[in-house]
């Protein structure tokens, strides 16, 4: 019993750091680098993300059996947009404002290379206890990325943070950090970063 | 002529103006991916730039024809996933008869367009902005032909970066992202080059 919780354990926390899938792993880059001009936004695009990658890690991780082989594929993005779809009516249902100002990067959760990844490299093999807690993790792993990218571009670029005014007036806001050139720049610094601090940590 | 210089204008815009990559944010796991080498960079803007019109005037077709229709606007994300992975099975199996070397060259690459959400984009953006029929097929090609500067562009840089004295940390991906960066802030000079 304790072996399995330690297995558990280490699926969750697998996704946070040491194959963190933005900062490890490079994938999922579009939505990470389109929608995280405010903290809100990045933290909306990453629960959408969570909520798609545990929904879908669950489906499959039970219906594994009777999945022909050489079908897989399609059939995994076939569950993976049936659940988009439904995130999206619901988005744009009870929170019209996050809808729209996420746009086209709901739908796209479903060519996202993180959500099909998993189903391939984890949720085909393990069962659905182990599944839950990969998709928990990476889906933790994948919105504490979005959700700090964010918050590093709001302040620079407009001196707040998730809405609320946090450096003064005197502050002068670097618009370049909200356009797509900063969420470049960010991301790059952001990932040089990481890389120094997992290497100091060896 | 007043459509003509309509669709011109759509599709320098959606060359320069709005490309893909490093306007709209599509298309970047190729980018950052398949970006090492000029010629791997271009066939793989070929390969891409071809799904992309077909995927645009099949898509129109579908939404036009039988999502709109028949009522069905729920089934847009499946359906158009499945025109595009069949799409992309069907280039894959031409190529591979047609050319075999570039086919090796493409490798998994070819397969991955499927999930490339430049691809994707395209079919959402379309019915968003409703656009005709010719004028969707002009945006898929214009939409191909900027990701192909993009991607080409990248990799003329990162061949010369080769022989660069990158700091260790930023080696690989954090580098590739900041070159881009000073790409989108190129690009974003042409913005004021047509007034739509």
């Amino acid at each position: 019993m304790s072996m399995n919780f330690k297995e558990l354990v280490k699926d969750f926390t697998n996704g946070l750091w040491a194959e963190n899938p933005i900062i490890r792993l490079v994938i999922g880059m579009c939505p990470t680098l389109a929608v995280t001009n405010t903290a809100s936004n990045g933290l909306a695009m990453g629960l959408a993300t969570s909520f798609v990658l545990i929904m879908s890690e669950i489906v499959i991780s039970i219906i594994k059996k009777l999945i022909p082989a050489n079908v897989r594929i399609p059939s995994y993005i076939l569950i993976i947009a049936t659940f988009v779809t439904f995130t999206d009516y619901f988005l744009k249902a009870f929170f019209p404002g996050i809808a729209a100002s996420l746009s086209i990067f709901i739908p796209l959760i479903v060519v996202n290379c993180l959500i099909l990844g998993r189903q391939e490299a984890f949720a085909s093999k393990n069962p659905t206890h182990r599944a839950i807690a990969d998709g928990l993790g990476m889906g933790i792993g994948f919105t504490w990325v979005l959700t700090l990218l964010g918050i590093i571009r709001e302040v620079f670029g407009m001196g707040s943070i998730f809405g609320f005014q946090v450096l003064g007036e005197w502050y002068r806001p670097m618009v370049i950090m909200v356009l797509p050139a900063g969420a470049f720049i960010t991301l790059g610094i952001l990932v040089g970063i990481m890389n120094q601090i997992s290497r100091e940590g060896k | 002529m007043e459509e003509f210089t309509q669709i011109l204008l759509l599709f320098i815009s959606t060359v320069l103006i709005n490309n893909f990559v490093l306007i709209r944010f599509l298309g970047i796991c190729p980018f950052l991916g398949v970006s090492k080498q000029v010629e791997t960079a271009f066939s793989m803007g070929l390969a891409t730039t071809f799904v992309m019109t077909l995927t645009a005037a099949a898509t129109w077709m579908i939404n036009t024809f039988i999502l709109e229709a028949f009522n069905l606007p729920f089934l847009q994300y499946v359906s158009f996933i499945i025109v595009i992975a069949s799409l992309v099975q069907f280039v894959e199996m031409f190529i591979k008869k047609t050319s075999p070397v570039l086919y090796k060259a493409l490798g998994i690459f070819l397969p991955l367009i499927t999930t490339n959400c430049a691809i994707m984009g395209l079919a959402l953006l379309i019915p968003l902005n409703g656009y005709s029929f010719i004028a969707s097929v002009v945006f898929g090609f214009g939409a191909g032909v900027g990701f192909t500067l993009a991607i080409v562009l990248m990799a003329g840089l990162r061949e010369k970066l080769e022989f660069g004295d990158v700091p260790g940390v930023l080696k690989g991906v954090p580098v590739t992202l900041i070159i881009a960066g000073i790409m989108a802030m190129a690009f974003m000079g042409f913005s004021g080059l047509i007034s739509m």
